[in-house]
Protein backbone atom coordinates (compact mmCIF):
# COMPACT_ATOMS: atom_id res chain seq x y z
CA UNK A 1 0.00 0.00 0.00
CA UNK A 2 1.03 3.53 -0.65
CA UNK A 3 1.48 5.79 2.23
CA UNK A 4 -2.06 7.79 0.43
CA UNK A 5 -3.75 4.91 0.45
CA UNK A 6 -2.65 4.28 4.53
CA UNK A 7 -3.75 8.04 5.07
CA UNK A 8 -7.41 7.73 3.46
CA UNK A 9 -7.59 3.94 5.66
CA UNK A 10 -6.96 6.28 9.02
CA UNK A 11 -9.79 8.87 7.51
CA UNK A 12 -11.64 6.20 7.27
CA UNK A 13 -11.68 4.54 10.63
CA UNK A 14 -11.70 7.64 12.33
CA UNK A 15 -15.32 8.37 10.50
CA UNK A 16 -16.77 5.05 11.10
CA UNK A 17 -15.74 5.76 15.04
CA UNK A 18 -17.16 9.04 14.73
CA UNK A 19 -20.13 7.86 13.90
CA UNK A 20 -20.57 4.83 16.08
CA UNK A 21 -20.04 7.59 18.83
CA UNK A 22 -23.09 9.48 17.24
CA UNK A 23 -25.33 5.96 16.87
CA UNK A 24 -24.30 5.85 20.81
CA UNK A 25 -25.71 8.99 21.17
CA UNK A 26 -28.97 8.54 19.68
CA UNK A 27 -29.51 4.87 20.92
CA UNK A 28 -29.01 6.96 24.72
CA UNK A 29 -31.34 9.63 23.75
CA UNK A 30 -34.04 7.22 23.22
CA UNK A 31 -33.49 4.36 25.98
CA UNK A 32 -32.31 6.19 28.52
CA UNK A 33 -34.99 7.11 31.20
CA UNK A 34 -34.51 11.22 32.40
CA UNK A 35 -33.12 14.26 30.96
CA UNK A 36 -30.23 14.14 32.78
CA UNK A 37 -29.28 10.83 31.76
CA UNK A 38 -30.14 11.84 28.13
CA UNK A 39 -27.55 14.92 28.12
CA UNK A 40 -24.88 12.45 29.07
CA UNK A 41 -25.51 10.55 26.16
CA UNK A 42 -25.62 13.66 24.06
CA UNK A 43 -22.46 15.08 24.71
CA UNK A 44 -21.16 11.95 22.98
CA UNK A 45 -20.39 13.54 19.53
CA UNK A 46 -20.46 16.75 20.29
CA UNK A 47 -16.29 16.49 21.70
CA UNK A 48 -15.29 13.10 20.95
CA UNK A 49 -16.95 12.96 17.78
CA UNK A 50 -16.33 15.38 16.40
CA UNK A 51 -12.98 15.12 17.37
CA UNK A 52 -12.58 12.12 15.29
CA UNK A 53 -14.63 13.30 12.38
CA UNK A 54 -12.16 16.43 11.85
CA UNK A 55 -8.78 14.02 12.43
CA UNK A 56 -10.62 12.64 9.47
CA UNK A 57 -11.12 15.29 7.71
CA UNK A 58 -7.58 16.82 8.63
CA UNK A 59 -6.06 13.36 7.50
CA UNK A 60 -7.82 13.48 3.86
CA UNK A 61 -6.52 17.04 3.45
CA UNK A 62 -3.07 17.14 5.06
CA UNK A 63 -2.43 21.17 4.59
CA UNK A 64 -2.29 23.60 7.26
CA UNK A 65 -4.95 25.73 5.83
CA UNK A 66 -7.39 23.33 6.78
CA UNK A 67 -5.80 22.19 9.89
CA UNK A 68 -5.81 25.47 11.17
CA UNK A 69 -9.72 26.00 10.72
CA UNK A 70 -10.79 22.52 12.29
CA UNK A 71 -8.76 23.38 15.12
CA UNK A 72 -10.61 26.35 15.14
CA UNK A 73 -13.71 24.56 15.02
CA UNK A 74 -13.14 22.19 17.70
CA UNK A 75 -12.02 25.12 20.16
CA UNK A 76 -15.52 26.49 19.56
CA UNK A 77 -17.05 23.40 20.12
CA UNK A 78 -15.12 22.78 23.27
CA UNK A 79 -15.81 26.36 24.79
CA UNK A 80 -19.63 26.65 23.67
CA UNK A 81 -21.02 22.73 24.55
CA UNK A 82 -20.36 23.12 28.26
CA UNK A 83 -22.35 26.43 28.52
CA UNK A 84 -25.09 24.78 26.77
CA UNK A 85 -24.94 21.58 29.02
CA UNK A 86 -24.76 24.24 32.05
CA UNK A 87 -27.77 25.96 31.21
CA UNK A 88 -29.62 22.74 29.90
CA UNK A 89 -28.98 20.53 33.30
CA UNK A 90 -29.90 23.77 35.42
CA UNK A 91 -33.01 24.35 34.14
CA UNK A 92 -33.92 20.31 34.32
CA UNK A 93 -32.84 20.39 37.88
CA UNK A 94 -34.94 23.76 38.66
CA UNK A 95 -38.18 22.29 36.74
CA UNK A 96 -37.69 19.22 38.29
CA UNK A 97 -37.64 16.89 35.26
CA UNK A 98 -35.40 14.44 36.52
CA UNK A 99 -36.21 11.28 38.45
CA UNK A 100 -34.86 11.54 42.06
CA UNK A 101 -34.59 7.84 43.03
CA UNK A 102 -32.25 7.09 39.74
CA UNK A 103 -29.75 9.87 41.55
CA UNK A 104 -27.15 8.56 43.99
CA UNK A 105 -26.19 11.38 45.67
CA UNK A 106 -27.55 15.63 45.36
CA UNK A 107 -25.03 17.66 46.57
CA UNK A 108 -26.91 21.35 44.56
CA UNK A 109 -30.03 20.32 47.49
CA UNK A 110 -28.07 21.43 50.51
CA UNK A 111 -27.43 24.00 48.99
CA UNK A 112 -30.65 24.81 47.98
CA UNK A 113 -32.15 23.82 51.16
CA UNK A 114 -30.09 26.48 52.93
CA UNK A 115 -30.52 29.44 50.65
CA UNK A 116 -34.48 28.65 51.21
CA UNK A 117 -33.27 28.92 54.56
CA UNK A 118 -32.17 31.95 54.67
CA UNK A 119 -34.73 33.41 52.61
CA UNK A 120 -37.60 32.17 54.41
CA UNK A 121 -36.17 33.92 57.77
CA UNK A 122 -34.66 37.03 56.37
CA UNK A 123 -36.20 38.48 53.27
CA UNK A 124 -33.28 41.54 53.39
CA UNK A 125 -31.03 38.56 52.10
CA UNK A 126 -32.67 38.34 49.41
CA UNK A 127 -30.02 38.48 46.33
CA UNK A 128 -30.97 40.86 43.45
CA UNK B 1 -13.09 3.26 1.62
CA UNK B 2 -15.95 3.79 -0.32
CA UNK B 3 -18.17 0.90 2.00
CA UNK B 4 -17.01 2.25 5.18
CA UNK B 5 -17.94 5.73 4.34
CA UNK B 6 -21.74 3.80 3.16
CA UNK B 7 -21.51 2.51 6.73
CA UNK B 8 -20.73 5.73 8.73
CA UNK B 9 -23.69 7.28 6.43
CA UNK B 10 -26.11 4.35 7.80
CA UNK B 11 -24.93 5.18 11.50
CA UNK B 12 -25.35 8.45 11.05
CA UNK B 13 -28.72 8.55 9.67
CA UNK B 14 -30.08 6.02 12.38
CA UNK B 15 -28.40 8.47 15.19
CA UNK B 16 -29.86 11.28 13.52
CA UNK B 17 -33.42 9.29 13.27
CA UNK B 18 -33.43 8.23 17.26
CA UNK B 19 -32.59 11.76 18.01
CA UNK B 20 -35.77 12.71 15.65
CA UNK B 21 -37.86 10.50 17.38
CA UNK B 22 -36.66 11.93 20.78
CA UNK B 23 -37.91 15.38 19.69
CA UNK B 24 -41.32 13.44 18.81
CA UNK B 25 -41.81 12.27 21.64
CA UNK B 26 -40.52 14.60 24.15
CA UNK B 27 -42.11 14.79 27.11
CA UNK B 28 -40.25 17.98 28.28
CA UNK B 29 -39.16 20.85 26.05
CA UNK B 30 -35.39 19.94 27.87
CA UNK B 31 -35.56 16.53 26.19
CA UNK B 32 -36.59 18.20 23.01
CA UNK B 33 -33.19 20.34 23.42
CA UNK B 34 -31.28 17.85 24.28
CA UNK B 35 -31.94 15.72 21.05
CA UNK B 36 -32.02 19.14 18.79
CA UNK B 37 -28.70 19.78 20.02
CA UNK B 38 -27.40 16.20 19.43
CA UNK B 39 -28.97 16.31 16.15
CA UNK B 40 -26.90 19.22 15.50
CA UNK B 41 -24.36 17.59 16.55
CA UNK B 42 -24.40 15.17 14.26
CA UNK B 43 -25.21 17.28 11.55
CA UNK B 44 -21.75 18.96 11.76
CA UNK B 45 -20.04 15.01 11.80
CA UNK B 46 -21.88 14.74 8.94
CA UNK B 47 -20.52 17.87 6.98
CA UNK B 48 -17.44 16.61 8.13
CA UNK B 49 -17.93 12.74 6.59
CA UNK B 50 -18.92 14.37 3.48
CA UNK B 51 -15.79 16.49 2.66
CA UNK B 52 -13.58 13.62 3.33
CA UNK B 53 -15.96 11.54 1.00
CA UNK B 54 -15.84 14.33 -1.63
CA UNK B 55 -12.34 15.55 -1.00
CA UNK B 56 -13.20 19.34 -0.91
CA UNK B 57 -13.37 21.79 2.61
CA UNK B 58 -15.90 23.66 0.82
CA UNK B 59 -18.64 23.17 3.84
CA UNK B 60 -15.75 23.63 6.27
CA UNK B 61 -16.69 27.21 7.20
CA UNK B 62 -20.62 26.46 8.40
CA UNK B 63 -19.19 23.48 10.63
CA UNK B 64 -17.07 26.50 12.30
CA UNK B 65 -20.02 28.80 12.37
CA UNK B 66 -22.06 26.07 13.51
CA UNK B 67 -20.05 24.76 16.07
CA UNK B 68 -19.94 28.75 17.32
CA UNK B 69 -23.27 29.56 17.77
CA UNK B 70 -24.84 26.23 18.06
CA UNK B 71 -25.00 26.67 21.94
CA UNK B 72 -27.79 29.86 21.32
CA UNK B 73 -30.98 27.96 21.16
CA UNK B 74 -29.86 25.59 24.05
CA UNK B 75 -29.28 28.48 26.40
CA UNK B 76 -32.22 30.57 25.20
CA UNK B 77 -34.56 27.28 25.58
CA UNK B 78 -33.24 26.76 29.06
CA UNK B 79 -33.91 30.33 30.32
CA UNK B 80 -37.14 30.33 28.55
CA UNK B 81 -38.49 27.14 30.46
CA UNK B 82 -36.45 28.37 33.96
CA UNK B 83 -38.20 31.30 33.65
CA UNK B 84 -41.79 29.75 32.79
CA UNK B 85 -41.24 27.57 35.84
CA UNK B 86 -40.73 31.29 38.08
CA UNK B 87 -43.86 32.60 36.38
CA UNK B 88 -45.90 29.56 37.28
CA UNK B 89 -44.45 29.78 40.75
CA UNK B 90 -45.91 32.91 41.71
CA UNK B 91 -48.91 32.85 39.88
CA UNK B 92 -49.99 29.54 42.17
CA UNK B 93 -47.75 29.82 45.19
CA UNK B 94 -47.57 33.42 46.10
CA UNK B 95 -44.94 34.20 48.63
CA UNK B 96 -42.42 31.38 48.28
CA UNK B 97 -38.89 31.40 47.02
CA UNK B 98 -38.62 29.95 43.67
CA UNK B 99 -35.85 27.90 45.25
CA UNK B 100 -38.50 25.84 47.79
CA UNK B 101 -38.54 22.03 46.71
CA UNK B 102 -42.17 21.48 47.79
CA UNK B 103 -43.35 23.19 44.32
CA UNK B 104 -45.38 20.98 41.73
CA UNK B 105 -44.44 19.19 38.57
CA UNK B 106 -44.27 21.67 35.57
CA UNK B 107 -47.20 20.38 33.56
CA UNK B 108 -46.24 18.06 30.92
CA UNK B 109 -42.72 16.89 32.45
CA UNK B 110 -42.26 13.59 34.44
CA UNK B 111 -41.95 12.77 38.13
Amino acid sequence: MTVDEWFELAASVCLLIGALLSLAAGVGLLRFPDALSRMHAATKPQIAGLAFILLAVGLDQRNWATVSTLFLVMLFQMLTAPVAAHMIGRAVYRTRHLRRELLLTDELADVVDRASHDLATDPANRPE
Amino acid sequence: MNIIVYIAGALFAVAALFAVVRIWRGPSILDRMVAADMLLSTLICVLGAEMVYNHHTRTLPVALVLAMFAFVGSVSVARFATKQKDAETNKTNEGTSPLDPSLDELAGGEK
